[in-house]
């Protein structure tokens, strides 16, 4: 369409794309064309380092990882924010600085509240 | 400097993230619980004040970049949203310890909520609208299943999480569309791409027109997209239930009348012809099934999306004099309902839910003042002067005829009489039926202050509905 915006900044993400879908599908693609195909019992098993299987792969597990899977969330994004942050804190200055801080800042109290609640206790 | 202005023109929302910021510390420190509602009431008040103070000194303009405008339209709406939110704090006092429910949190996220509505209604760019709307968002599903023991207040909280996530992907989908077209995000820039670039026509514009409609549509529960709204207007802890049809409404429209009007101003032809059957829908469907209702708040929510159907006329109309019309409505609108579930809550307690319309048979008999109020709440829904309502349907219903959709006008006046039986239908179940049984009101004083400002602000806009209506024009033009 004529006059249509073109994000072409974001040409080589596209083509990271593309390329990682190759890298990773190519071998998969190539092993499953060369291949001998000889299956038998053993060989299906899932793969316990060597040993027999026992029992089923699920199972019921305490609800409680929730929490830590939520908490584990929270707190990594805050890693992934700090990193850049990092690398650039001398473009942002001061300004980055105090709204990094706050930031950090809401998080603790947040961190607080968990505590406080028995989120971090196990029993 | 600009930094430090965009935090000045920020700060009530900084102040009411920091209110609940600390109400959430607070609520480990303090035994008493309504301290927990004083405090967030100052907080509130002092934020409101800053705005106030903010307003008064003149300062005005668009800040972070050109991402949050600090205009009298976003004033207009933050006014309606602590409105909403110190009438729900105060109705919920008594409710939060009848149903023990949480404070801390409950408060926090009822403030967390009113901050991403007030982002809504500021924000001059998709992406802050879009954060804004799902901090709205996140915050009353969490509100819709605070009653985490109660099997109807988690089904209403994950039916409203599995719809508001579908909606957001609509408005995503939407913003995608505009920023593959123009580049920008920001409102401003997309409107003079769209006519620099002649795209007004292109039918890509109009899909993300539809898809943007579609999103604003499910937030105000207009009809195609309302199914949610009973399920969950039901389900929810009764003052969650006032706040959602409140708040997150006319934060909604908010969103909806910044974006047609500043981004799709060109289309408005276009865009009144998509609405137009989609308000007279949202009316006939909220009048005819509420018709049919025997627990009053399923009632209310039925009554809550025709109300968006009438509200919804003034952006059909598509004349910024239409806009201020639907301005006054929503203002009038929140005021009267918060009302009508303050004294649905006062019937609540220990045990009984008080949801049924047999709870209150006879109702006056024993408690005459309530019924009084609920008599004026149930007028002012069904558009009686000298009430609120009137007027708020009466500007509409002129804006309509100037702009000459009078048979869309004939539609909604012929539903608004339908809508006077299932609310007199209230009224004739207090005043003329004996009482069944013992009938006691969990009243308290903060449920008082609160009922007693909403009937008075009932009548005074009845009586002088100039006072708002200038109001709402001068935050809309000024």
């Amino acid at each position: 369409m004529p006059g249509t915006f073109i994000p072409s900044n974001y040409l080589p993400i596209i083509i990271i794309c593309i390329f990682a879908t190759i890298i990773g599908l190519s071998p998969l693609l190539i092993g499953s064309l060369l291949r001998p195909r000889r299956s038998y019992r053993q060989k299906l098993l899932p793969y316990e380092s060597g040993n027999e299987p026992i029992g089923e792969p699920r199972y019921k597990f305490s609800v409680k990882f929730y929490i830590v899977a939520m908490l584990f969330v929270v707190f990594d994004v805050e890693a992934v924010f700090l990193y850049p942050w990092a690398v650039a804190y001398d473009k942002l200055g001061i300004f980055g600085f105090v709204e990094m801080m706050m930031f950090i800042f809401i998080l603790l109290i947040g961190y607080i509240y968990a505590w406080e609640k028995g989120a971090l206790d196990w029993e | 400097m600009s930094h430090l202005r965009s935090m000045i023109l920020i700060s009530p929302e900084l102040l009411l993230v920091l209110t609940a910021l600390s109400l959430l510390l607070l609520d480990f420190l303090v035994r008493r619980k309504g301290t927990l509602a004083v405090a967030g009431a100052a907080g509130i008040f002092i934020s409101a004040y800053v705005n106030y103070r903010l307003i008064k000194v003149g300062m005005t303009g668009g800040t972070i970049q050109g991402m949050f405008a600090f205009d009298g339209y976003a004033n207009f709406f933050k006014l309606i949203f602590y409105t909403t939110l110190l009438l729900t704090i105060l109705l919920s006092v008594k409710y939060l310890a009848i149903e023990k429910i949480s404070a801390g949190e409950y408060y926090s996220l009822l403030i967390f909520s009113t901050v991403g509505m007030m982002i809504m209604a500021a924000a001059t760019d998709l992406l802050m609208l879009y954060l804004g709307l799902e901090l709205m968002a996140l915050s009353t599903y969490i509100l819709a299943g605070i009653v985490r023991g109660d099997r109807r207040s988690n089904e209403a909280a994950l039916k409203y999480f599995f719809l508001g996530a579908f909606s957001s992907a609509f408005l995503l989908y939407g913003i995608t569309l505009v920023y593959g077209l123009t580049g920008s995000t920001n409102l401003r820039e997309i409107a003079s791409a769209l006519h620099s670039l002649k795209l007004a026509e292109s039918p890509i514009t109009m899909l993300s027109l539809i898809f943007f409609i579609t999103a604003f549509g499910f937030k105000i529960a207009l009809a195609p997209f309302h199914m949610w709204a009973p399920d969950v207007y039901e389900g929810a802890p009764t003052p969650v239930t006032a706040f959602m049809s409140a708040g997150p409404k006319a934060a909604g429209f908010a969103v909806m009348g910044r974006v047609l009007f500043d981004v799709f101003g060109g289309l408005q032809m276009q865009w009144s012809i998509i609405l137009e059957p989609l308000a007279i829908l949202t009316i006939a469907v909220g009048s005819i099934i509420a018709l049919s209702q025997t627990n009053i708040k399923r009632m209310l929510a039925y009554s809550s999306i025709a109300h968006a159907g009438y509200a919804l006329i003034g952006i059909v109309i598509g004349t910024p004099e239409g806009f201020v019309s639907t301005m006054n409505y929503l203002m009038i609108y929140m005021i009267m309902n918060m009302g009508a579930f303050g004294v649905v809550i006062m019937l609540k307690r220990e045990g009984f839910s008080g949801e049924n319309l047999e709870d209150y048979a006879g109702l006056a008999k024993r408690h005459p003042v309530a019924s009084a109020l609920m008599l004026v709440f149930m007028f002012s829904l069904t558009g009686i002067p000298p009430t609120a309502g009137f007027i708020g349907k009466f500007y509409i219903f002129m804006e309509a005829v100037y702009a000459g959709h009078i048979y869309l006008v004939i539609i909604a006046a012929l539903f608004s009489a339908v809508s006077a039986f299932f609310y007199l239908r209230v009224v004739m179940y207090m005043y003329m039926k004996e009482p069944a049984g013992d009938i006691s009101l969990s009243t308290s004083k903060t449920a008082g202050i609160a009922l007693a400002f909403a009937v008075i602000m009932v009548l005074v806009i009845g009586v002088f509905p100039s006072l708002l209506l200038n109001f709402a024009r001068n935050s809309f033009f000024g």
